[in-house]
């Protein structure tokens, strides 16, 4: 499992250009093209706003909201910390879960390390997230959002905690959903209640007690944390202690969605 | 010193119970079969306990019916396949030219196709780089090499597969009977690829069912057999042995065949053969030229002379169903009469796979009268030369009156095989040579596929 962990970093020109090839295609023939990149979370940003922000304005927006949750204001910046990370995450783990199968012409008839499929997947999608920050940028430059330089400097190791998870994941969905067909389905229903689960469309200070021990144990909520404290909120980065906690937790879980790989990647050629 | 290594290396496959197929993960969960489900119920060795060596720089054919095991050994000689048990040992970088362009994405363009497929079969940037313009005149693409891969053709698709493949520069080139993707210049292109990879002292696998390329182009050869290894060496021993398994295994079809046909017919008309009415099966009355043209199995006729059995005979006089063209060939007839017959005709028609009648005779056109025929008797059809392209025949066998009422008559119901050296066309095939003037040259070459032998 080691040497093959080894091996994988040699393969780091074919990830390289695997990934350029997954960007090129898929605005290939659209008109628009690359500026899609720009376009979708802006869309998903101006849709979810408009609808929490304006038809539901309900409990955090201004005015007759008690008073805790007026710090989740300007609203659409609030949203768009965590959604950005979020569409990279689901998208990732989305398509995950099929690209075994779809790629199946290149695990049975090539030589070719299976576990690059799911990982390409992941770092295309965070390339789609890192073109969503400029957007990020002007949002945040234009509410002036209170920015300090030792607090953006944990940004890139929640990125990288992020990626680390994301890949553990797409190696466990992608590796067992060969023998397990379902489990492209179960994944995209999971992911709209774990989407809901998350402190992302509301602040974790609104949460129940109770949701709040619940919402502890997804590990998702603290990179949403992690992010909403270092780009929105004020004063310092508190929630590193979780952060590095999670960090820990998702080399191990990597670590474990590997070996499970390694076990099952001899079944990959006989089964997609 | 070897370049690949087997050693009792067996492949075997795990076929499921058909319940397994079916299974979701919620089904398995609810029924709490999961770990049943995922044992096989049944196992299916591909490949069985088989061991060579191939020296490096040699070139080694395989060869063997469909699902005899090839493909299967040469996943496993790639590793994209793991043995079940035993050892494959490969030394030296490895191409292998089973699926081509299995990686191309069809909407970027064949540019970028070649390099990333380059850099899968694990070339760098920058040798690809250098031998691009190679590639693409190769694959013979250099007006299209900047179009998406999903407006190719398929022959263009695989010529581009095959060119990046092929400049991998591999110590071992692996070969899954590809040779069939392009044109005749194309197919002449790639086996002097192969023998530019030969004269460098490559080792060469090539998977085929292109016996003259494994006579001609093979250093070794090896005939898998259902899994198993059957025989391996001189690639015209091997080849010899191959084909005379295979046509002793289509005997036993047409064989096999036959019995049907005969059976189906005696179905259709179940006279008692003495009984001396006629059949209320219509019955085809003459034997004109239009019948005998109409192509439709069976049987039919009075049976006042019943045939009881045709065999075919070939040069050594035994009986079968697959022939040389050039060789003697002989239809035995046998017959009963129950009550004694003065008024009777024999006929043998030939017809090809077409049903093209290639030729017809009767005793009564060869100007033979009957005299008398009573109890068991034999005809022989004897033909000194069977000039008869190679392909499928079948053969009409009749008795019938002078008149053409019909006493038994047998439409298509013999099958053979008749098999040639020179793959010449037509439906018949003349004794004949050829001369020139000291003007005209010409060497005579061996380079006809396997036939008689």
């Amino acid at each position: 499992m080691l040497r093959n962990l080894a091996t994988l970093f040699r393969y780091r020109g074919l990830i390289q250009s695997l990934v350029a090839r997954e960007l090129k295609a898929r605005y290939r023939g659209s008109v628009l093209g690359f500026f899609w990149s720009f376009i979708n979370p802006l869309m998903l940003l101006l849709i979810y706003t408009f609808v929490f922000a304006y038809i539901m304005p309900g409990r955090f927006h201004t005015g007759e909201v008690p008073v805790p949750f007026a710090d989740a204001e300007p609203y659409a910046l609030f949203l768009f910390c965590g959604l950005l990370p979020w569409t990279w995450f689901s998208a990732s783990l989305n398509e995950s879960s099929g690209v075994l199968i779809s790629g199946g012409n290149l695990i049975k008839k090539v030589l070719f390390p299976a576990e690059v499929l799911p990982m390409v997947n992941v770092l295309a999608n965070m390339v789609h997230f890192f073109l969503g920050l400029p957007i990020l940028a002007i949002f945040l430059a234009y509410y002036r959002a209170p920015l300090s330089i030792a607090e953006l400097a944990w940004f890139p190791v929640i990125v990288l905690v992020q990626l680390i998870l994301t890949i553990g994941c797409a190696l466990l969905l992608s590796a067992l959903s060969v023998h397990f067909r379902d489990i492209r389905d179960i994944v995209s229903n999971l992911l709209t209640l774990w989407f809901f689960a998350t402190p992302i469309i509301y602040p974790w200070k609104f949460a129940p007690d109770l949701g709040k021990w619940f919402l502890n144990a997804n590990p998702f909520t603290h990179l949403a944390i992690s992010y909403q404290e270092v780009l929105f909120f004020d004063g310092p980065f508190g929630h590193w202690r979780w952060l590095l906690a999670l960090g820990v937790f998702s080399v191990a879980f990597f670590l474990f969605a590997y070996f499970i790989f390694d076990r099952l990647r001899d079944t990959f050629a006989e089964e997609v | 010193m070897n370049a690949i290594e087997l050693t009792n290396a067996s492949k075997i496959y795990q076929r499921y119970g058909h319940r397994r197929q079916f299974a979701t993960l919620k089904s398995a969960l609810l029924s709490r079969s999961l770990v049943r489900d995922l044992n096989p119920t049944e196992t299916f060795a591909a490949v069985k306990n088989v061991t060579f060596n191939v020296p490096k720089g040699q070139t080694l054919g395989v060869i063997g019916r469909n699902g005899s095991g090839k493909s299967t050994l040469l996943k496993l000689v790639a590793g994209i396949a793991k043995p079940t048990t035993g050892t494959v040992k490969v030394d030296g970088r490895i191409s292998a030219l089973i699926e081509l362009g299995a990686g191309f994405h069809p909407e970027i363009s064949g540019r970028e196709n070649v390099f990333i497929n380059g850099i899968m079969l694990g070339l760098t940037k920058r040798e690809i780089t250098r031998r691009f313009d190679e590639i693409v005149e190769f694959a013979e693409l250099q007006e299209f090499i900047d179009a998406p891969v999903k407006n190719y053709s398929s022959g263009m698709y695989m010529r581009l597969g095959f060119a990046v493949a092929i400049h991998v520069d591999p110590d071992v080139l692996l070969v899954d009977e590809v040779l069939a993707v392009g044109d005749e210049g194309f197919t002449h292109k790639c086996l002097d690829k192969f023998s530019e990879f030969k004269r460098r002292g490559k080792t060469i696998l090539l998977v085929t069912h292109s016996l003259g390329l494994v006579e001609k182009f093979c250093d070794d050869a090896l005939w898998m057999d259902g899994g198993r290894l059957k025989l391996q060496g001189d690639p015209k021993r091997v080849v010899g042995a191959y084909v005379t398994d295979v046509e002793r295994s289509e005997e036993q079809q047409l064989a096999a065949g036959d019995a049907k046909a005969r059976d189906a017919a005696i179905t259709v008309s179940p006279d008692e053969p003495s009984s001396a009415v006629l059949p209320d099966h219509p019955i085809e009355t003459a034997e004109g030229p239009a019948d005998m043209f109409r192509a439709t199995e069976g049987r039919w006729g009075s049976r006042e002379i019943e045939i009881t059995a045709v065999e075919l005979r070939g040069a050594d006089g035994t009986a079968g169903h697959v022939f040389h063209t050039g060789q003697p060939f002989a239809v035995r007839v046998k017959l009963r009469a129950p009550v004694e017959m003065d008024d009777f005709v024999i006929g043998i028609g030939l017809f090809n796979a077409e049903g093209v009648c290639c030729y017809g005779t009767n005793t009564s056109l060869e100007a033979f009268k009957s005299v008398r025929v009573l109890g068991n008797g034999d005809v022989t059809f004897s033909i000194e030369r069977l000039d008869l392209v190679e392909g499928t025949y079948k053969l009409d066998v009749a008795v019938h009156k002078l008149d053409g009422y019909p006493y038994d008559y047998h439409r298509l119901l013999y099958t053979f095989r008749v098999k040639s050296r020179t793959k010449d066309v037509g439906i018949y095939r003349p004794a004949h040579a050829w001369s020139f003037s000291p003007t005209v040259q010409f060497v005579k070459t061996e380079d006809a596929g396997p036939g008689e032998r």
